[in-house]
């Protein structure tokens, strides 16, 4: 093999960003196993390392980690450029928007389940918004919101108890 | 015991979250209790011999009499339903249908040429499509 001209020097900022994104990977590949009756209502655990990376090294990691996770998942799934994966782009980038609003709320009374909440509804509203300017051209997507404001507040808590009990853990 | 084993994760919990937690728990209701609201009608449409008879809001009780061609069709109105009250007709249909309360539908009462329907809302069916 001839050797590259180019030398790209993985500095150790990649080295993490890259471990954690594979931990973010590996729970968005794992969770597409589970069967969901409904398209759109998913537990959503990569988020908590989302969370996690937000609190301990910054909203610019937890970019960099969300968004690795979003196209390298969907290239693992198959579902690279297909639909689903611009809802999923839609919701991440709307969640990584309120997060870093609200990462900014004093930490002694907002913990990781407020976050958690917040990033879980900014996903269903980025979702919806493309899929009703997108996907669905009609107001009956609308129809659905009731069940994905339920899926988001059940799954958002349970996710940001998990990653307050890990920031526990490692911290 | 079981909520013993809760209790680590309860205290995860800020004063902050519970206030999170209960705001997104009221937009599911909101949400739920606005969009899901669909059928709600508003107005009772009577017909007697095809014409319109009378148009009456579903806001208040009251009672109408229509009269056809076997006699007087009692059509009795309450907040937010409607139902034929009594018909000269020899079946009943119109009668034992009860209480209208979804908009879109609809008693009819042929022999004696009225029928009453609801209208307003959100009518993308009505009772002949069920």
């Amino acid at each position: 093999m001839t050797p590259s001209t180019t030398e790209i020097r993985a500095t150790g900022d990649d080295v993490r960003i890259a471990r954690l994104a594979a931990a973010a990977i590996v729970l968005s590949v794992a969770e597409a196993a589970i069967p969901l009756p409904l398209p759109g209502v998913k537990p959503g655990l990569a988020n908590i390392v989302i969370l996690i990376v937000l609190l301990r090294w910054g909203w610019r990691d937890a970019v960099w980690v969300a968004l690795l996770r979003v196209f390298a998942g969907s290239l693992l799934l198959g579902q690279f450029l297909a639909p689903g994966f611009f809802l999923s782009l839609a919701g991440s980038v709307a969640s990584l928007a309120v997060l870093g609003l609200a990462v900014h709320l004093p930490r002694r009374w907002f913990g990781t389940v407020s976050l958690s909440l917040f990033a879980a509804f900014a996903h269903i509203g980025g979702q919806l918004v493309l899929a009703r300017l997108w996907l669905v051209p009609h107001d009956g997507v609308f129809y659905l919101v009731p069940v994905f404001a339920l899926a988001a507040t059940v799954f958002g808590l349970v996710n940001g108890l998990v990653a307050g009990r890990l920031m526990r853990e490692i911290t | 015991m079981w909520y013993e084993r809760l209790r680590p994760w309860i205290g995860l919990m800020r004063p902050g979250d519970y206030l999170t937690l209960a705001f997104a728990l009221a937009l599911c209701l909101v949400s739920a209790a606005t969009l899901w609201r669909g059928g709600a009608p508003d107005k009772a449409v009577v017909r007697a011999g095809g014409q319109i008879f009378a148009e009456i809001g579903l806001d208040r009780a009251r009672i109408i009499e229509v009269p056809g061609p076997l006699g007087i069709t009692r059509i009795e109105i309450e907040p937010g339903r409607a139902r034929v009250a009594s018909d000269p007709g020899p079946r009943q249909y119109c009668v034992r249908q009860g209480w209208l309360t979804q908009s879109g539908a609809t008693a009819i009462c042929a022999p004696n040429e009225i029928s009453l329907s609801l209208t307003g809302g959100d009518s993308a069916y009505d009772s002949l499509h069920y």
